[in-house]
C-alpha cells in the first residue's frame, strides 16, 4: 500500500531531517509511529500524506512512485487517505455536522445521499446530540472525536493520525483509540503517531515505528 | 459499524448544513465591501465626469465652430446700416447658411456698454458692426461660398471665421478630455492596487480553511471556485453600493443643474460644463464598472487561492 525506499529529507542546505527510511505500510495493518518529540514523527506523516516530497529515495503509494503524480493524481490519492491533525483543523464556522461531511461535500456528493451515513457516524462517536454545535463550543475530546470522524467518514483505506489522544485523559484516549482498532478490524490500514508509552502497551499487537536521531527502526507486535 | 441499525434521521430542520465553505460574513469581508464600494464610487464619478466633459466640448466645439462673424466697417458718407443690411441680404442668400443674425445698433452699443459707458451715440464712432452668421454645418470648407458672395455683393463687410480661437478651444477642450481621461486611467490603477490589498487581507484569514480542504481531498479548482465566487459577491455588493452611490449623485447634479441653469451665471456654466446630465452611455459605463470591479475582485481571489495551493503541494 505504501513503501518508502532509502527516503531522506533535508530543509533546505540542512542536515537530513530523516534518513534511509525503508519500510512498508500493508493494507489492513496497524502500527504505531513513536519518537521523543522533535524526533521526526509529524515530518514522516506529512511525506506519507505527500504535505512534503523527499529530497531524496522513492515513497510509492497504492503502488505509484509519489514523484511522478501530478496534483490531481494527488488529490484522488488523497481521498482514500484519511488524516486526524493534531490540532483537529475543524472549520470554525462549520457545524460538528458540516466538518464532517466535508470530505464528502468536496467530491461533489449530494447532501440527501450522505446526511444519513454522516449522523450515523457521528452518533457513534458519541457526538449525536452535538451535530449542529460549532467547534469553538466543543470540549478537546468532542473536537477529537469531530476530528477523528472527519477522516473516517470516506472510509479510508490509509488512515494517518497525528497524536489523537494527545489533548484527552487516558479513558477518554483509549476510547479513541478503541475507534481506530474498529476502523482497522473493517479493513483499514492504520498510522498513530503518538509518545505515550502507556497507551501503545495497551496494543501489544500493533507494529511500532520508533524514529529516534532521524533514522527509522522497527518493532514487530505480539500476535492478537 | 455499518451492523447497526440505522438510526433515525434528524428532520432537515434541525438540522444545519447549509453554511458555505467560505465564511460568508467576516470583519475582513465587510471592509473589503466598503473599500470596493469607495473606490467604485470614485471609479464612476471620474469617469462620468470625464464622459461629461467629453460630450460638453464637443458641443461647444460643434456651437462655436459652426458660427462666424462679418465686420462690416463704417465708411465716410456711406450709411452703415444700409450696408449692414445689404450684408445681411448677401449672406442670408449664400449656400450653407442657416440664419444670419445682424447686430442692431442698440445692440452693439449694448455690448460697447461696459467699456464706453450708458448712452453714448455709436455713429460718432468709426466702430464696425457685427452680423452673427450661423451656418449648417461646422465644416470650415463651406464657408468659401459665402466669402465669395461678401466679396461680390457686400465689399465692405469681411468675414471672420474665428480660427485661431477655435484652434485654441481645441486644444484646450482636447486637454481636458485626455486630462479627464488620463485621472480615470490613474484611478483604475490605483482601485486595482487597492481591492487587490484589501482582496489579499481578506484571503489572508482563509489560509486555513484553504489548507483544510485541500488535505480533505478538495481538488484545487472546486477550492479556488469556491472563494471567487465567495469575493465575486462581495465584488458586487460593494460595486452596487459604489455605483448606486454615483448614480444617485449624478441624477442628483442634473436635477441641481437644471434648476440653477435658470439662476443668474447658470446658463454660463452649463455652456461650459454641460448640464451635469448623463446620457444613457455613461449609465452604461457605470453598470460596467461594476461588473468589472466585481469580475475583479473574484479573479484575483481565485490566483491568491491557486498561489496558496500551489505552495501546499
Amino acid at each position: 500500500m505504501l513503501r518508502f525506499e532509502n527516503v531522506g529529507l533535508r530543509y533546505g542546505i540542512g542536515p537530513e531531517v530523516v534518513r534511509d527510511l525503508n519500510f512498508d505500510i500493508a493494507p489492513q495493518s496497524f502500527q504505531f509511529l513513536t519518537g521523543p518529540s522533535g524526533a521526526g514523527k509529524t515530518t514522516m506523516l506529512k511525506l506519507m500524506l505527500f504535505s512534503l516530497l523527499p529530497t531524496r529515495g522513492t515513497i510509492r503509494i497504492f503502488g505509484e512512485d509519489a514523484a511522478s503524480l501530478d496534483k490531481d493524481a494527488i488529490t484522488a490519492l488523497r481521498r482514500r487517505i484519511g488524516v486526524v491533525f493534531q490540532d483537529f483543523r475543524l472549520l470554525d464556522h462549520l457545524t460538528t455536522y458540516e466538518n464532517v461531511a466535508l470530505p464528502l461535500r468536496v467530491m461533489g456528493r449530494n447532501e440527501g445521499g450522505y446526511r444519513a451515513e454522516v449522523v450515523e457516524l457521528l452518533r457513534w462517536v458519541g457526538l449525536g446530540d452535538r451535530m449542529n454545535a460549532l467547534p469553538p463550543v466543543l470540549s478537546g475530546g468532542e473536537k477529537q472525536r469531530a476530528a477523528i470522524a472527519r477522516a473516517l467518514i470516506v472510509r479510508p483505506e490509509l488512515l494517518l493520525a497525528d497524536e489523537p489522544t494527545g489533548n484527552v485523559d487516558p479513558s477518554l484516549a483509549r476510547r479513541l483509540l478503541r475507534l481506530f482498532v474498529e476502523l482497522h478490524k473493517s479493513g483499514t490500514a492504520v498510522v498513530i503517531a503518538t509518545h505515550d508509552l502507556t497507551l501503545m502497551d495497551q496494543f501489544g499487537y500493533a507494529r511500532r515505528l520508533v524514529v529516534g536521531d532521524g533514522q527509522l527502526r522497527i518493532f514487530e507486535g505480539d500476535s492478537p | 459499524m455499518t451492523e447497526a441499525p440505522l438510526p433515525s434521521l434528524p428532520p432537515d430542520s434541525q438540522l444545519k448544513r447549509d453554511m458555505p465553505l467560505v465564511p460568508p460574513d467576516s470583519i475582513a469581508g465587510r471592509a473589503l465591501i466598503v473599500v470596493i464600494a469607495i473606490m467604485t464610487f470614485l471609479a464612476c464619478l471620474t469617469a462620468g465626469g470625464a464622459i461629461l466633459i467629453g460630450e460638453a466640448s464637443e458641443g461647444w466645439r460643434d456651437d462655436v465652430s459652426r458660427d462666424v462673424t462679418i465686420q462690416v466697417k463704417p465708411r465716410p458718407g456711406e450709411d452703415v446700416d444700409a450696408l449692414v443690411a445689404t450684408a445681411a441680404d448677401v449672406a442670408s442668400k449664400a449656400p450653407g447658411v442657416a440664419d444670419v443674425h445682424p447686430y442692431s445698433k442698440a445692440e452693439s452699443e449694448k455690448l460697447l456698454a461696459p467699456w464706453l459707458g450708458e448712452g453714448f451715440d455709436l455713429g460718432q464712432l468709426p466702430v464696425p458692426r457685427l452680423l452673427i452668421v450661423h451656418m449648417q454645418s461646422a465644416h470650415r470648407d463651406d464657408l468659401k461660398p459665402l466669402r465669395d458672395a461678401l466679396a461680390a455683393g457686400a465689399p465692405t463687410a469681411s468675414l471672420d471665421d474665428h480660427r485661431l480661437w477655435l484652434s485654441r478651444l481645441d486644444t484646450m477642450a482636447n486637454a481636458v478630455v485626455v486630462f479627464a481621461a488620463a485621472l480615470f486611467a490613474l484611478m483604475i490603477v490605483a482601485m486595482a492596487t487597492a481591492i487587490g490589498f484589501a482582496t489579499r487581507g481578506a484571503m489572508a484569514g482563509a489560509r486555513e480553511i484553504i489548507e483544510v480542504l485541500h488535505f480533505v481531498g478538495a481538488a484545487d479548482s472546486y477550492v479556488a471556485r469556491e472563494f471567487q465566487g465567495h469575493f465575486l459577491r462581495l465584488g458586487l455588493k460593494g460595486a452596487a453600493i459604489g455605483g448606486a452611490a454615483a448614480t444617485l449623485f449624478f441624477a442628483l447634479s442634473a436635477l441641481i443643474s437644471s434648476w440653477s441653469t435658470r439662476s443668474a451665471g447658470g446658463e454660463e456654466i452649463s455652456s461650459l460644463f454641460g448640464a451635469f446630465r448623463l446620457g444613457a452611455f455613461g449609465y452604461f459605463a457605470i453598470v460596467f464598472i461594476c461588473l468589472a470591479i466585481a469580475a475583479l475582485t473574484g479573479f484575483l481571489s481565485r490566483q491568491i487561492v491557486f498561489r496558496q495551493l500551489r505552495g501546499l503541494l
